[in-house]
């Protein structure tokens, strides 16, 4: 690996900062660079926000379970559900994919670490503080309240004259930047540091689909940060973009918005597809079913997230013929989607179906997105769209594929992938009970949400009347709230048993196709003692079960050292987390117009960018098959 | 309710959820009870696509099933690898082309409706036009043909084309009335067009579908289509209105004063209040004849005495978030004998026409 023969010699510390040794206490977290803690820091901060959400969410549904309630009042009911959207899609579902991606993108193509490790921890940390800069609101006089798209002119000063929309402004523009690192990051890994033998034609779907999700993110940032740069230059510095009264056309947020966030959402949705891709070969037992036209696919989606974007805007007047351009190039992605679907059959139709819980998760995927895949060709329908657009109908829709679809896969991932991170094993009973919660809670809140969407209930309202045919919609589904929560509860309380007093793990408990399986669990520092070679397409698999495989003989790389003179692990870094900080104060100073502070914070930007580029590398070598002189100093 | 009612109810409900129709489903907003040719339309759409989907979810969920029971891994052979194919070219091609046809057969109908539902349409002989503006969080409906303007109520004739022309004063919003027409938003600086149509005469209840934050929620409206000649006679009473041809009653005289002395009059308007000059702005519900209408802060409540005088004491309470603001203090002596004098001569406006209780207030009122 080119990590492994770069760096023989030793650099002295140049920085301001030493690149910390430790291996344990906070400093060492915060310092880290290993993909393996950045990814566990990823999915454990997305649970923690899909909590909050969760919460934000509960108290909506109580809201709602009964007509003309007044638990919260509409200025707080617009903060919950503006904050739920926020969080799940910006801080939870979508950090919840790059957290895996973090951890596996690495270990699926044989490589040591991402190919930018402090690049790496300056993405997570800019994501969290990102975060907790947009949930410091709740505290600082009052969360945005415009929806998670927030629409203009609602977002202008005179339509919302406190500081949440500039919470919201700021903190997509510092989590966005992120967000884009780190798919800068996963590109250059995934091109430039596969294992040995791992052409592109047998790079794991998951890998693959992490691929075509960082091309998506760098493509549909920009006009993201576009928009949101408009809106703080009109709040902060009294510019017109989006001031009617001088001619400002509101409509513009909505294209920027939405070429941005149709891509967002196979930015959530691909990488799901990818663990999806991964489960259900392995507890089939069988290859994937038609694997170049899963990645065809999956590229082809990616792609044609560009053109549908105004399938979001049918009922802004934009005439029929840009609602029938829109219309149909979104009914054209309904094609591979519906060609992933026969794929996932077609890959269990032979096999051995096991029903662990991660299967039964992916089992669940696929008939929650197949609902939710219908209801989204409906709604790419304009005339039947003019009718649902804004209701519960949508609500339910993009829940079906945003909760049911993504946030289920994820949960796959994450009992697939457990024994991997952790070395324990969780209970398979509790596991599959908590499913069955879960799962049942989920259809109950979503399924008669469609119903009350046709009934005629509009999204975004803290009330409804009673005499509409809307009451035993809102009950049934807040009964469901109940049924999830206990889900949820019994998930996180199985991990947390399993996290401290599960069973040891396998290294491949589950007969595994692809190569994190052929490590340790939980794997070591340097990912693989010995640098594995991919001879086909299921590495791992062709290794274990040579008969069974196509495989090459290897004998190219017989002979090679791949890591003559020891393995080089990147040292840590103050510097990331330093830098996300001090971006992170900045936006307060830009919010409250305190040019001091932000001038410092930008100062701090500079130094730290400068102590980051001249740290030198650092580092250490691991001799794994000498365990003797394994750690000895550079 | 006893048992089987229950379970009654549950079957109509399931029932409903299947086929997507049935009487547990006519809701005053429902836009599967459509009334008018374009909610016709896009539920024609709706039912036709929902039916595919049966097909799709029955093929793809029965496929599901029978892979899952027959192929999965068996007690008596729980090793077994099988055989590890890794696709077929024909299958695959033929799998594609199944979506590529449910697309087709959903494309056809869809830009057929697109175009008769949403293409702009100029005015004919016999049209309506009306000038709808969005406000935070009421509705404003202008007739510039027939000089009426009016608040959250849109009277139409039945059986005629009423063109919409669609304007926002402030935020977005959305004009929705499920039982006659898919929603259209209000955007400022945008001028979108909508038409509705209502076959039968009948009311029909609309709501803003686009977050306009505060009192969004409550941002209702009716549309109310009447005969020909109702409609008609609706829109004569506002040629002829002059307010002070208010009934005699003392209640109302003593109301029509506070109306500008608590300072209505600097929002309100109310056509024909004083001579030769209007009152209000545009910018706030304009309650000419305000007595015909039947619902109070647009769609919440009826207008009836009770609820006006709840509105006017403490409109915050009727419709949280909205701007009109309290009156009166709450230790304010005078306060119930003023709201009931008002509200006496808000419900009056319009009813002058009736021929017994006709009078003049006289010019000397009214003047500050």
């Amino acid at each position: 690996m080119a990590i492994g023969r770069q760096g023989t010699g030793s650099s002295p510390a140049a920085g301001l900062l030493q690149r910390p040794q430790g291996t344990s206490g906070i400093a060492s977290w915060l310092t880290t660079v290993d993909h393996k803690r950045l990814g566990i820091l990823y999915i454990l901060t997305s649970m923690t926000f899909l909590g909050l959400a969760s919460v934000e969410a509960f108290i909506i549904r109580l809201q709602l379970a009964a007509p003309n309630q007044q638990l919260v009042s509409p200025d707080v009911y617009n903060q919950l559900f503006t904050m739920h959207g926020l969080t799940m899609v910006f801080l939870a579902i979508m950090p919840l994919g790059t957290g895996f991606a973090n951890y596996f993108v690495p270990l699926m193509i044989g490589a040591r670490d991402l190919a930018f490790p402090r690049l790496n921890a300056f993405g997570y940390w800019i994501y969290a503080l990102g975060g907790l800069f947009v949930y410091t609101s709740f505290f600082l006089g009052g969360a945005p309240d415009a929806g998670w798209f927030a629409y203009a002119p609602l977002t202008s000063l005179s339509n919302n004259p406190g500081n949440g929309i500039d919470f919201y402004m700021i903190g997509l523009f510092i989590g966005g930047i992120g967000t884009l690192v780190t798919a800068m990051n996963l590109i250059v890994t995934i091109f430039s540091m596969r294992a040995p033998g791992m052409t592109m034609m047998r790079m794991p779907v998951f890998v693959w689909m992490i691929l075509v999700t960082a091309f998506l993110i760098i493509f549909a940032f920009p006009p993201l940060t576009v928009a949101l740069f408009q809106v703080i230059m009109d709040r902060t510095f009294g510019t017109l973009f989006y001031v009617p009264s001088a001619g400002g056309l509101p409509i513009l947020w909505q294209h920027l918005f939405w070429i941005f966030g149709h891509p967002e959402v196979y930015i959530i949705i691909l990488p799901a597809f990818g663990v999806i891709s991964e489960v259900i070969p392995t507890f089939s037992r069988k290859p994937l079913f038609g694997y170049p036209v899963m990645i065809l696919s999956g590229i082809f989606i990616g792609f044609m997230g560009f053109a549908v974007w105004s399938h979001h805007m049918f009922t802004t007047g934009l005439g029929p013929v840009a609602n029938t351009a829109f219309s149909l190039t979104s009914f054209v992605i309904g094609i591979p989607t519906g060609v992933k679907i026969f794929n996932w059959l077609g890959t269990m139709w032979g096999g051995a179906i096991r029903f662990a819980t991660p299967m039964v998760y992916a089992l669940a995927f696929l008939f929650m997105f197949v609902i939710g895949g219908i209801t989204g060709i409906m709604l790419a329908m304009p005339p039947f769209d003019a009718q649902a657009n804004s209701t519960y109908f949508v609500v339910a829709h993009f829940h079906y594929v945003m909760g049911g679809g993504a946030l289920f896969a994820f949960l796959a991932g994450l009992y697939y992938w457990f024994p991997k991170m952790t070395g324990k094993m969780f209970s398979d009973r509790w596991a599959l009970a908590s499913f069955w919660f879960f799962f049942i809670g989920f259809n109950m809140i979503f399924m008669p949400q469609h119903f009350a969407g046709l009934m005629g209930m509009p999204r975004r309202i803290q009330t409804y009347d009673a005499g509409l045919g809307l009451e035993i919609w809102n009950l049934v589904s807040t009964a469901g709230t109940f049924v999830m929560g206990v889900g949820m509860i019994m998930i996180v309380l199985g991990f947390v048993h399993a996290f401290r007093s599960g069973e040891p793990a396998e290294d491949d408990p589950w007969d595994a196709r692809t190569l994190e399986w052929s490590t340790s669990s939980p794997p070591p520092h340097h990912n693989f003692d010995e640098q594995p070679i991919a001879t086909d397409r299921d590495a791992w698999w062709a290794k274990k079960y040579p008969d069974l495989a196509h495989a090459d003989d290897g004998s190219a790389y017989e002979g090679i050292d791949f890591d003559a003179g020891g393995i080089h692990m990147p040292g840590q870094s103050w510097y990331p987390f330093l830098l996300s900080f001090a971006v992170f104060i900045g936006g307060y100073g830009v919010m409250y117009d305190n040019w001091p502070l932000a001038i410092l914070m930008g100062l701090v930007v500079v130094a730290s960018t400068y102590g980051w580029a001249f740290e030198g590398v650092g580092g250490h070598h691991v001799h794994p098959r000498s365990s003797a002189q394994e750690g000895a100093g550079d | 309710m006893p048992m089987t009612q229950w379970l009654r109810r549950a079957a109509f409900l399931v029932g409903g959820m299947l086929l997507l129709g049935g009487c547990e489903f006519t809701g005053l907003q429902s836009t599967l009870d459509p009334a008018g040719p374009i909610a016709q339309a896009q539920h024609d759409l709706l039912i036709w696509s929902y039916q595919l989907s049966w097909i799709v979810m029955i093929a793809t969920f029965g496929v599901m099933a029978y892979v899952l029971i027959r192929f999965r891994r068996r007690r008596d052979d729980p090793d077994r690898i099988p055989a590890q194919f890794h696709g077929s070219a024909p299958l695959e091609i033929g799998l594609t082309i199944v979506p590529v046809l449910i697309v087709i057969a959903v494309a056809v109908p869809t830009v057929r409706t697109i175009f008769a539902t949403e293409t702009r349409v100029t005015p004919e002989a016999g049209d309506v036009i009306v000038n709808v503006t969005g406000y935070q969080w009421w509705w404003r409906f202008e007739y510039p043909e027939l000089g009426v303007v009016t608040a959250n109520e849109l009277h139409i004739p039945a059986g005629r084309r009423v063109i919409l022309n669609l304007d926002s004063a402030d935020v977005l919003h959305s004009f929705w009335v499920p039982r006659l027409a898919g929603k259209r938003d209000l955007i400022p600086n945008q001028n979108n067009q909508l038409w509705i149509e209502a076959p039968d005469p009948g009311t029909y209840y609309g709501q803003c579908a686009e977050l306009c934050l505060g009192a969004h929620a409550y941002m209702k409206f009716r549309v109310i289509a009447e005969s020909d000649a109702e409609f008609e006679a609706w829109a004569d009473s506002f040629q002829t209105v002059d307010s002070r041809a208010v009934q005699a009653d003392p209640d109302v005289q003593q109301g029509y004063q506070l109306f500008a002395t608590k300072g209505c009059t600097n929002c309100h308007t109310v056509q024909g209040y004083r001579d030769g000059s209007s009152v209000g702005t545009p910018d706030f519900p304009n309650l000419t004849n305000f007595g015909l209408r039947t619902t109070l802060a647009a769609g919440i409540v009826p207008n009836d005495r009770e609820n006006l005088e709840a509105w006017l004491r403490d409109p915050q309470a009727v419709k949280p978030g909205n701007y009109m603001p309290a009156l009166w203090q709450e230790d304010d002596p005078n306060a119930d004998e003023e709201i009931a004098a008002i509200a006496s001569y808000l419900l009056s406006l319009g009813a002058q026409s009736g021929p017994e209780a006709q009078a003049s207030l006289g010019g000397s009122h009214g003047d500050r």
